[in-house]
């Protein structure tokens, strides 16, 4: 039921993800940051198994930070999506990472972009793209209302349209969202859309 | 399909995971050098992966051999490459075409093990094979001129994906002479 879908507007490109890690009919915590900000201009959203996502992810974000270090200067998108399809690829025939993946980034002149990674190691340039059972109605969402060159407020409506859509029609619906964006000025978390917060910490009596 | 003195190689544009369309601009002949180009139909992490492979394996060619593959060449590195994975294959049926020596067309399918299919007149790959197979022997003549030859080839390719569901989203055409490529979309039912 995990749901992570991005797009690309005018100067930026967006991806939002669930926030609710379950387990079979548990769910531990609604406030899982699915969305990780993998350099100053890239954002990794995920979704799958969670030890994978977790595990592969942070992988990945290492591996990027590396390649700054090592070489002063920052990895573009496509070679960061490049990379990870690489990993992903390798390790398929051997013992294969169950997760999806949508890179979102900007370059300095080429702009903002957004690849879509699933779990076989697809790699595909997207202008819109959604993972999990919420794909289907977002997908659907993002064909009708989706535009190129769409301003911030536009894409932050056409994503409350989708999370709109994903709550009241999926079944077991996760309750919370996380926004995040990346432009110019970097990759950062925009918003949360929360329909159920986590209760304060009880103190011991 | 072969022409005279010419080819021409065709795909659709669908990238989808079993029911759903993910995109509709997916790219899937890839060109090896001026005069030869591979699509690769199936599964499309193998596809990709393998024409990475074969990039790299036709670069290294280059720089020893100081001049470009030629086509039955290539064909039979895809053959092996494939049958390489015999007990663990990649998914995917290439379609190979090429202009030889003395720019002669030269075509070529493979399953996803690597058993080669010379033709003379068309090859096929695809879910929509069976389709393409029965509108090609209709369509096809011998020694047409480049223009003949790609509204054949679009005619064909057009009509066979509209009958397959995880075909289709238009399609694109590559024409290629010994002197040009012409690249063409074309525009199906987006369905």
């Amino acid at each position: 039921m995990e749901c992570v879908f991005g797009l690309v507007g005018d100067g930026f490109a967006l991806v939002a993800a669930d926030t609710s890690a379950v387990h079979s009919i548990l769910v531990h915590k609604s406030n899982e940051d699915k969305v990780m900000i993998l350099d100053s201009h890239k954002l990794l959203g995920a979704s799958g198994e969670a030890g994978d996502r977790v595990q592969f992810t942070e992988y990945i974000q290492k591996n990027v930070h590396l390649y700054e270090f090592r070489n002063g200067i920052p990895l573009t998108t496509a070679a960061a999506a490049n990379f990870t399809r690489g990993e992903l690829a390798t390790a398929l025939r051997k013992n294969p990472y169950s997760v999806n993946i949508l890179l979102a980034g900007y370059d300095k002149d080429i702009g903002p972009s957004l690849y879509y990674i699933d779990y076989i190691s697809t790699l595909h340039k997207v202008d819109k793209g959604a993972f999990g059972y919420g794909s289907y109605f977002c997908l659907s969402m993002m064909d009708r209302h989706y535009h190129s060159g769409m301003s911030v407020e536009e894409a932050i409506k056409l994503v409350d349209q989708c999370i709109m859509e994903i709550r009241s029609r999926l079944v077991v619906a996760p309750p919370n969202f996380v926004i995040k964006i990346v432009d110019k000025d970097g990759a950062r978390e925009y918003a949360w859309r929360e329909s159920i917060k986590d209760t304060a910490e009880v103190s011991a009596a | 399909m072969v022409g005279k003195n010419c080819f021409a190689i065709a795909s659709d544009r669908r990238l989808g995971v079993n029911l759903q369309t993910v995109a509709t601009d997916f790219q899937r002949i890839y060109k090896i050098h001026d005069k030869l180009y591979i699509g690769l139909s199936g599964l499309a992490t193998d596809a990709q992966t393998l024409y990475q492979r074969l990039i790299f394996r036709h670069k290294l060619y280059q720089l020893r051999e100081e001049r470009d593959m030629k086509p039955p060449t290539f064909a039979s590195l895809v053959s092996a490459i494939l049958y390489e994975k015999r007990f663990g294959p990649y998914f995917c049926q290439p379609v190979i075409a090429g202009l030889d020596d003395d720019d002669v067309p030269f075509i070529c399918t493979m399953d996803c093990l690597g058993a080669k299919e010379l033709a003379k007149d068309f090859v096929v790959s695809g879910t929509a094979s069976e389709s393409l197979y029965g509108v090609c022997e209709s369509m096809y003549k011998p020694n047409m001129e480049p223009e003949e030859l790609f509204e054949t080839i679009s005619q064909a390719l057009l009509s066979s994906v509209d009958r397959d569901c995880l075909s289709g989203w238009g399609g694109h055409v590559l024409l290629v002479t010994p002197t040009e490529v012409q690249e063409k979309t074309l525009k199906g039912r987006m369905d």
